[in-house]
């Protein structure tokens, strides 16, 4: 390994090192219910199902739209498997059903089941569809994250999904404790390692011979079958991938939000996923992480103000009622595909020749103008 | 046969009036796919908008003014979501126009939400289409039996501006081929434009009769019927008409019917509602991959 080269994984490790410590500092010092958890955790969770969407549409060329859907089978599967047998058995959450699963396992097992439900999904309805071309195939996954979404719901699967009604009092965020112990695990950063780990083996599949087969699918899938690529296996591949970690996201979601219910997982999560990726720039997982935290951080905390009435120090409870942050911010959005169709990081990553070059250009540009 | 016709009357024939409103939206699908071959995901959220806008006007204006202020809103904005959200792509990959009318989509449901406040408005009842008539044991509503003929008219007159005129020619060619017939002096730009504005147009009838059924109008009523219609589209063969009528007539009696209660595989109606619109998409998924090119569709040549 050349120098350059481990320098460069000495400063990765060396930032990822300061952002968890940074994290385990808040975790001690903050109130628990301050709105910087709230958005460390939702952009963390976010932040791995923008990169697994980036993983299928900005590497392997692959136009899906079925998140949602994975990210539901993920929910409910955790929900299901780490719900106590206590509660499964009182009226408190099956209150109209008798609940069919006589077991409940911990939340390490629940998150690994919820990836593996959504990848095997993935893999039964990948055969038939992933032999779609690019428009065709997001209809299809759209659709069949609708076709999900309404066997949650069906009543004859009720002893198992608990109908349409809502499950909670599973092991949420508040419930998890260090392996062997019940001292409470710090939540946010439970968050981050589970989202960390998930996106690191993400990173490391993009950069190995499968990474560059998928990138080879993406450029020219007639060029990539030439070189001896089978198209079909890789792409499957893909899919079951992401689908996998969209499952674990869904889990992570659904620790985070203390309940679950199929209604959330619409067709406008899918496409707010999708924003989010074109917001960081289709083809880089940094850029997905930061317009992840942006994302959520924007929408849930600094522009709070347009729906409350006031804004920037402007009252006008008339025009700032509810909804009109949601409004101002889908006008961004368009702006970003439309103007800057690169998104912020294009298809670069982040780094610390790129953040150096990005400022010397600033630099000189300032000069110049001086 | 005619015993469970007679019994799921009703069904049928709000499957049919469902068809034909269904079959209006998808033609603003097939024909936007055929010349620009992409999926307009804003559609849906069109005809909501005019369900929507209706609600605004009849509120203050009698329906002789307001049914035609609808209309021409439609058209309108149609109009202007093609030239500002789609024209400037035009040499840009297909992914970035279908991400583009994503946002499309996104921005007008949540332009809804802001000034619906979210609440479900009540659509109004047009005095001569929400009347209630009584067929063979079955009440159902004027508007029920008016769709179907209106639509097979609507669509008549559609194929002969197609087939007949010169604007007509110019569509066919540049769905055909796009560079092409610009080089023999037809202008795109003019001919997307008013492909737009003909697809808002028929958006804008079916939401008139489609809301006159439903009574209610939501920021997000507009996607589901959007989405089925476009199922249509492509079952029927996506950039064919009559295929897309046709479709939307199968995927509406199909759902009603399920909806409906009749008893399948020995689970009761009810047991199925909920897959009234799972249904459509599982119809798709295998649609495409049985015959992805639909009913009436071409077979499209890959160029390496």
């Amino acid at each position: 390994m050349d120098r350059e080269k481990r320098n460069h994984l000495i400063r990765i490790a060396a930032a990822i090192a300061v952002v968890y410590g940074v994290i385990l500092i808040l975790e001690f010092t903050l109130r628990p219910t301050s709105i910087l958890f709230t958005v460390l955790r939702k952009g963390a969770i976010y932040s791995l199902v923008a990169v697994s969407m980036n993983l299928l549409n900005g590497f392997t060329g692959l136009f899906s739209l079925g998140q949602a859907g994975f990210m539901l089978i993920g929910a409910y599967t955790y929900a299901i498997l780490t719900m106590p047998v206590s509660v499964k058995q009182s009226e408190r959450v099956y209150k109209y059903y008798e609940c069919i699963v006589g077991f409940d396992t911990g939340s390490l097992i629940g998150l690994i089941a919820a990836g593996l439900m959504a990848a095997f999904f993935a893999f039964l309805i990948g055969l038939p569809v992933l032999r779609l071309k690019s428009d065709y195939l997001a209809i299809a996954t759209l659709g069949f994250a609708e076709i999900v979404r309404a066997i949650f719901q069906w009543d004859v699967l009720g002893p198992l999904t608990n109908g349409a009604n809502l499950l909670r009092e599973y092991k949420d965020l508040t419930r998890i404790y260090l392996p062997f112990t019940d001292i409470p695990f710090p939540p946010t950063l439970f968050v981050f390692i589970v989202a960390g780990v998930c996106i690191l083996l993400i990173v490391l599949l993009i950069n190995s011979s499968y990474g560059r087969a998928f990138k080879a699918i993406r450029d020219d899938e007639t060029a990539a079958e030439a070189m001896g690529i089978n198209l079909f296996r890789h792409k499957e591949l893909s899919f079951v991938i992401s689908s996998f970690f969209a499952g674990i996201s869904g889990a992570l979601l659904a620790m985070f939000q203390y309940t679950v219910q199929a209604q959330q997982f619409k067709t406008m999560m899918t496409y707010e996923i999708l924003l989010i990726v074109v917001i960081g720039g289709i083809g880089s997982i940094s850029g997905s992480c930061i317009a992840s935290f942006l994302y959520i951080a924007l929408s849930e905390w600094w522009l709070r103000g347009l729906d409350m009435g006031e804004f920037l120090g402007i009252a006008a409870p008339d025009l700032f009622r509810s909804g009109f942050r949601r409004l101002v911010f889908s006008v961004i959005i368009m702006v970003i595909v439309l103007f800057f169709s690169k998104g912020l990081m294009g298809d670069k990553e982040l780094s610390y020749e790129h953040l150096k070059q990005k400022l010397s250009s600033l630099r000189k540009k300032r000069r110049a103008s001086a | 046969m005619a015993g469970f016709f007679h019994q799921n009357l009703s069904y049928f024939l709000s499957g049919i009036s469902v068809g034909g409103q269904y079959a209006l939206i998808a033609i603003g699908y097939t024909m936007v796919y055929g010349i620009l071959r992409l999926i307009n995901f804003a559609h849906g959220d069109v005809f909501m908008c005019a369900g929507l806008v209706m609600v605004y006007l009849s509120a203050s204006l009698p329906f002789a003014v307001s049914v035609p202020l609808v209309l021409v809103f439609t058209v309108a904005l149609g109009f202007l979501i093609e030239r500002v959200a789609y024209k400037p792509l035009r040499s840009a990959p297909r992914m970035s126009v279908m991400i583009s009318a994503i946002g499309v989509s996104y921005l007008l449901q949540n332009a809804a939400l802001y000034f619906t406040g979210g609440l479900a408005k009540v659509y109004p009842e047009i005095p001569f289409l929400s009347r209630s008539v009584v067929i063979w044991d079955a009440s159902t509503r004027v508007v029920t039996l008016v769709t179907p003929f209106l639509t097979v008219i609507l669509v008549v007159l559609l194929t002969l501006l197609i087939k007949h005129t010169k604007i007509g020619m110019a569509m066919r060619a540049v769905s055909r081929d796009f560079e092409t017939s610009q080089l023999m002096g037809i202008k795109i730009n003019r001919v997307i434009s008013i492909t737009f504005m003909i697809g808002s147009f028929l958006a804008a009838v079916a939401s008139l009769l489609y809301f006159t059924n439903y009574a209610s109008v939501t920021p997000t009523s507009g996607s589901m019927p959007g989405l089925k219609a476009f199922v249509a589209a492509v079952f029927g063969g996506i950039g064919s008409i009559p295929g897309a009528v046709i479709g939307a007539f199968i995927i509406g009696i199909c759902e009603n019917i399920i909806k409906g209660g009749a008893t399948i595989f020995g689970i009761p109606g009810s047991g199925w509602t909920t897959f009234s619109d799972a249904f459509t998409f599982a119809f798709l998924i295998v649609i495409l991959v049985v015959k992805p090119t639909g009913l009436f569709g071409e077979k499209a040549v890959d160029k390496v």
